[in-house]
């Protein structure tokens, strides 16, 4: 056989693949993050309820072979775009779920509509399966290249065009498929190739680009959306890359005046701005700068001006640069040099050069440095050198409010980080974090109590002493510094407080008399909080407390997720009553995500099968097969998840380790699956079930492996660039992935060999399985952390072998 | 919705629609037992949290206004008829109008008195004005989204709310000529509260501000300038909850 025969089963299988992480890209503009794992529980759907169709309705498409492959990828390219550009269409609206359960109805429909194009990409994929069963091998490495190659080549193809074009091509590429598959059919051959060709470049060039623009259909209560609602208000720039959408507006008639945390002491009117929004809501400001510190004094009356009352002339590392506010607050304040760190490289060509001018050159200046990296990486090499780091407000106070971003990795708030960062200040030196305040509050005590850890983990014996903590009306600045506090700097810190009527809610030295004068509370509760903390109740305090503040780790990095089980029945009690802002909903919307998978995936993947277990030949589903089926699902699907979360440290940003891990656990456990027999028959002397038990013994070793040395390989090699990283990442990836390939084929061989009708099932089974497990991983991720999920699933694998075995057993005495 | 709601609700349209009909000038008539009931649901729902109401409940003149103003004609056609449910609701724009629970506490909490003067940042449906309308002598309001302010602006003026003046504009700067003011609300979001709308409040007034999401209230802000000059804010739970599990308040 030729490969040119196999060349479209490699593009769809590219195609499919792209599109699963192209629309989380999409999904990030119009909703929120929290969709990244419903997409990826969407593709699997697709991929199961397809295997069930195929193994249903095999033989007539098989013999029509061409014309059903060709018919499939350009439906594939059809409802790539058709099903994305309805449900950006569908009036979803994840903030109104608290008073409107309704809602759920319309993510369940959009679920139902975004499943077709892997309904469809995935049966191109089983049928050429079906087709060419002699070729298994290699109609396995196309699918699986093909996939590896559309896995990181969406990410190439989003650095140059927008996210809304990049669906096109990816629609293309799947007429381009069925154009190519055309060749095998016995009539119309020229005609079927030339118009499907014609029809991937119509989709290619000439679709219009309203049909699938992100814009028009961007949730209204994305702070773009309002932006753009004011007259005149109008869009100067816009820039898209994997690493997010950034918009530049400006509002000539309404000036934005971003200035969090602003005193009611101050009466300066900050100058004209710039808003940028990335995805469409955490806002930065570029601000004008003529050059005159005077005209933005307003800053000085930002609770983020604390640290500035300690430190003269300090050497300031920013992290998250973003449009330059917190680099302007330190000019003002006579900084001697300024590093600002910025993870986007396209936030930094807007700020240094396409609008140097507006931003008055802020990031030209001899003493000012802009860095191209992120901040973890960058703090992990940067040397003991800093008197001051600032952590400004980055995220959306919307979506802080209404805790959509609770599903949110972030490695910038561990213990892990906050001791990075203590590491590279000098003796003297204060990391400075500000955040909204929420009441009651969440994320602040979760930031103290992560601060007190990171001081106890590097020996100080009274983190008290090393902790300040003020609030205006809606941020909190926190302070953590490398040495105790002097009684100078506390004073100082009194001294600002009054001036701006900002709250003392910790700082060494304060009494219940000094809290709560100004913005007052009905209960100092972060005072209460920081006290209970730092004192013996720290266990007793954190369990009480109804949201969760246990301090975020490296293997927990879920900073946004307060979400307790425990709590709601209250919370949903009081949400009609006033208490909506209390619920946190990415976390239930991610439980809501399960049920409807649950719901669904038994519905298109096993319920044809029990309604067709007839003509599938009687059989009644083992339940031991089915069991280790299930496992192997939930076991690849957990480790494939946690290592994604893991990897968002390491790469940078979530899209990188999703293309990244994605890609690396296809092609290395395509390849393990490729060499599953050889492997049986070198090890396992030809008993299939002794070659898994040996395979899933040396997951367990790698897994454990790198659950021990994952961390302090991440820390070495953080500072490397880029490429080298992903290489690191697919080699690190590889020897666990290729073992994690085998127990599915050598299973399926083993199954098929007692009983042929269940296979059907298995693939069905193990479908249904990474459906949940994608959702599941993501939760219980949340919970038991990254060593959590990965320990389970190795329990799942070890567990695995005994399944089969004891089916064997049970068959041979049939 | 519960089946018993959605038959009320439906009953309540096809009332109204008879009763546009027949006369087109007493609106306020309509969907009384509703609008009754969402008064209770306020009451019960002040009684949990007292300290957003400062002890006292809400004042029954606040509640009063609220029974009287048809809050069905302020919202958008295809929300009609969930006006009367204890909950915000989508207006268009990203914009909602407030739960009605919170409309009460804003009123209740800025005090207003028959001959005060309240300016308001943020018209939306133009609800919050026609509330504070049977209140106050007076209530100017700014609305920045031209659409919104203007079909504000004509519901209120059909629906003869003559004290309340619409503007279109940038709320920023407040209503100078007209300054001083006896209370403020400011229900659009932002960053810091403008310098100019703490200026206008008069000495012994109460500004209120709405803090959180669109469809989530996290908590009221309640500026107050003393006699003095002097400004306290505090920060009030619409709710009653205690963060603490097993603590003193359970």
């Amino acid at each position: 056989m030729r490969a040119g025969r196999l060349l479209p089963v490699g593009l769809i299988s590219a195609a499919t693949l792209a599109h699963e992480v192209l629309l989380m890209r999409l999904f990030s503009i119009i909703q929120w993050h929290q969709f990244a794992y419903m997409i990826i529980s969407i593709a699997l759907l697709g991929f199961g309820a397809s295997g069930t169709f195929v193994a249903l309705a095999r033989r007539p498409l098989v013999k029509r072979y061409p014309a059903a492959f060709t018919a499939s990828a350009a439906l594939f390219g059809i409802t790539a775009v058709a099903s994305f550009a309805g449900a950006e269409r569908l009036p979803f609206n994840a903030l109104e779920v608290v008073w409107n359960p309704g809602q759920l109805g319309w993510l369940a429909a959009s679920y139902a509509l975004l499943v077709l194009p892997f309904f469809f990409g995935a049966t191109c994929i089983g049928l050429a399966f079906s087709r060419h069963p002699g070729q298994i091998g290699r109609v396995y490495a196309f699918d699986l290249v093909g996939a590896g190659v559309g896995a990181l080549g969406i990410v190439g193809l989003l650095f140059l065009v927008f996210p809304a074009a990049a669906l096109r091509f990816v629609a293309a590429l799947g007429f381009a498929a069925a154009a190519l598959a055309t060749t095998g059919m016995a009539r119309h051959r020229r005609l079927a190739a030339g118009s499907l060709g014609l029809a991937a470049a119509v989709i290619a060039v000439w679709l219009p680009p309203s049909f699938t623009a992100t814009g028009p259909h961007m949730s209204q209560y994305k702070g773009l959306s309002m932006a753009l609602d004011v007259p005149n208000a109008r869009v100067v720039e816009e820039r898209s890359s994997p690493l997010g959408l950034l918009t530049v507006v400006e509002s000539p008639s309404v000036p934005f005046r971003y200035a969090p945390g602003l005193s009611l002491a101050n009466t300066q009117e900050p100058p004209t701005q710039l808003a940028v929004f990335s995805d469409g809501d955490s806002v930065t400001a570029m601000t004008a700068y003529s050059g005159d510190p005077a005209t933005v004094a307003y800053l000085d009356r930002t609770t983020a001006a604390l640290p500035y009352r300690i430190l003269a002339r300090p050497r300031v590392l920013v992290l998250g640069a973003g449009g330059g506010e917190q680099v302007l607050l330190a000019l003002r304040s006579g900084a001697d040099l300024v590093d600002a760190v910025e993870v986007n490289p396209q936030m930094i060509d807007l700020a240094r050069n396409r609008f140097a001018n507006f931003v008055g050159g802020i990031f030209s200046r001899p003493n000012v440095h802009l860095h191209l990296a992120e901040a973890r990486a960058f703090a992990a090499t940067a040397g003991e050198r800093y008197d001051l780091i600032q952590m400004p407000l980055l995220d959306s106070f919307s979506a802080a409010a209404a805790g959509v971003q609770s599903m949110h990795e972030n490695y910038t708030y561990t213990v892990e980080a906050l001791r990075d960062y203590l590491a590279v200040l000098k003796p003297d030196g204060v990391v400075a974090i500000t955040r909204w305040l929420r009441v009651p509050p969440r994320d602040i005590l979760k930031l103290f109590a992560t601060a007190t850890e990171a001081l106890e983990a590097d020996g100080v014996a009274q983190p008290g002493r090393h902790l300040a903590l003020i609030r205006s009306w809606n941020t909190v600045t926190l302070l953590v510094a490398k040495s105790p506090f002097t009684g100078e700097d506390v004073a100082a810190i009194r001294g600002f407080a009054d001036e701006n009527f900002f709250d003392i809610s910790w700082a060494p030295g304060i009494s219940a008399s000094d809290v709560n004068r100004y913005n007052q509370l009905d209960r100092e509760y972060l005072y209460e909080g920081a006290l209970a903390l730092l004192g013996p109740e720290r266990a007793d305090f954190t369990e009480r407390y109804k949201f969760d503040i246990a301090p975020a780790t490296d293997n927990r990095p879920y900073f946004f997720d307060f979400f307790r089980w425990r709590a709601l029945p209250e919370l949903l009690t009081l949400r009609t009553q006033g208490g909506a802002a209390m619920l946190d909903w990415g976390y239930l919307i991610l439980v809501t995500t399960l049920v409807q998978a649950v719901i669904l995936s038994a519905v298109l993947i096993l319920l044809p099968l029990w309604l067709r277990r007839r003509a599938l030949g009687r059989a009644i589903p083992r339940l031991r097969f089915g069991l280790y089926f299930l496992a192997l699902g939930l076991a690849f699907l957990f480790i494939e998840i946690a290592f994604i979360q893991r990897f968002v440290l390491f790469l940078g940003h979530p899209l990188y380790a999703v293309a990244v891990v994605l890609a690396g656990f296809l092609a290395f456990a395509g390849l393990g699956s490729a060499l599953a027999a050889r492997w049986v028959a070198a090890v396992g002397c030809g008993s299939a079930v002794r070659g898994i038990t040996l395979a899933v013994v040396v997951i367990a070793f790698l897994a454990g492996t790198y659950l021990l040395a994952l961390p302090s390989i991440f820390e070495r090699l953080l500072a490397l660039p880029d490429a080298a990283k992903i290489a690191i990442a697919l080699l690190l990836i590889a020897p666990l992935a290729v073992f994690m390939g085998m127990p599915f084929p050598l299973g399926l061989g083993h199954v098929g060999a007692r009983s042929e009708e269940f296979l059907p099932w298995a693939w069905g089974i193990n479908g249904c399985a990474s459906v949940l497990s994608a959702i599941l991983a993501a939760l219980l991720a949340m919970h038991i952390g990254f060593t959590g999920v990965v320990t389970m699933a190795v329990i799942l694998y070890l567990a695995a072998p005994a399944l089969l075995a004891g089916s064997r057993d049970h068959v041979a005495t049939r | 919705m519960r089946p018993l709601a959605q038959c009320q609700a439906l009953m309540a349209v096809v009332l109204a629609s008879a009763a546009a009909v027949v006369s087109t000038s007493a609106p306020a008539q309509d969907r009384l037992g509703e609008r009754a009931a969402m008064i209770e649901t306020i009451k019960l729902h002040a009684r949990s949290a007292p300290s957003a109401v400062e002890g006292q409940g809400v004042d029954p003149a606040v509640l009063e206004a609220m029974g009287r103003v048809p809050r069905h004609l302020f919202v958008p056609e295809e929300q009609r008829g969930a006006a009367y449910q204890d909950r915000p609701l989508p207006i268009g724009y990203g914009q909602t109008i407030s739960q009605p629970f919170i409309v009460a506490l804003m009123t209740d909490l800025i005090n207003v008195g028959p001959g005060d003067a309240v300016l308001e940042i943020g018209t939306g449906s133009g609800y919050q004005a026609a509330v504070l309308s049977p209140l106050a002598a007076k209530v100017y309001s700014i609305e920045i989204i031209p659409e919104l302010g203007e079909r504000a602006a004509a519901r209120l003026a059909e629906l003869r709310f003559d004290n309340v003046e619409v503007r279109v504009g940038d709320g920023y700067y407040g209503w100078p000529a007209l300054a001083p003011f006896d209370g403020i609300v400011v229900t659009a979001a932002a960053s810091h509260i403008p310098p100019p709308l703490v200026e206008q409040l008069a000495k012994g007034g109460r500004m209120v501000v709405p803090v959180g999401g669109p469809f989530a209230t996290q908590f009221l802000m309640l500026v107050e300038k003393r006699r003095d000059g002097s400004i306290t804010t505090r920060q009030l739970l619409p709710v009653a909850f205690v963060p603490l599990r097993g603590g003193r308040a359970q």
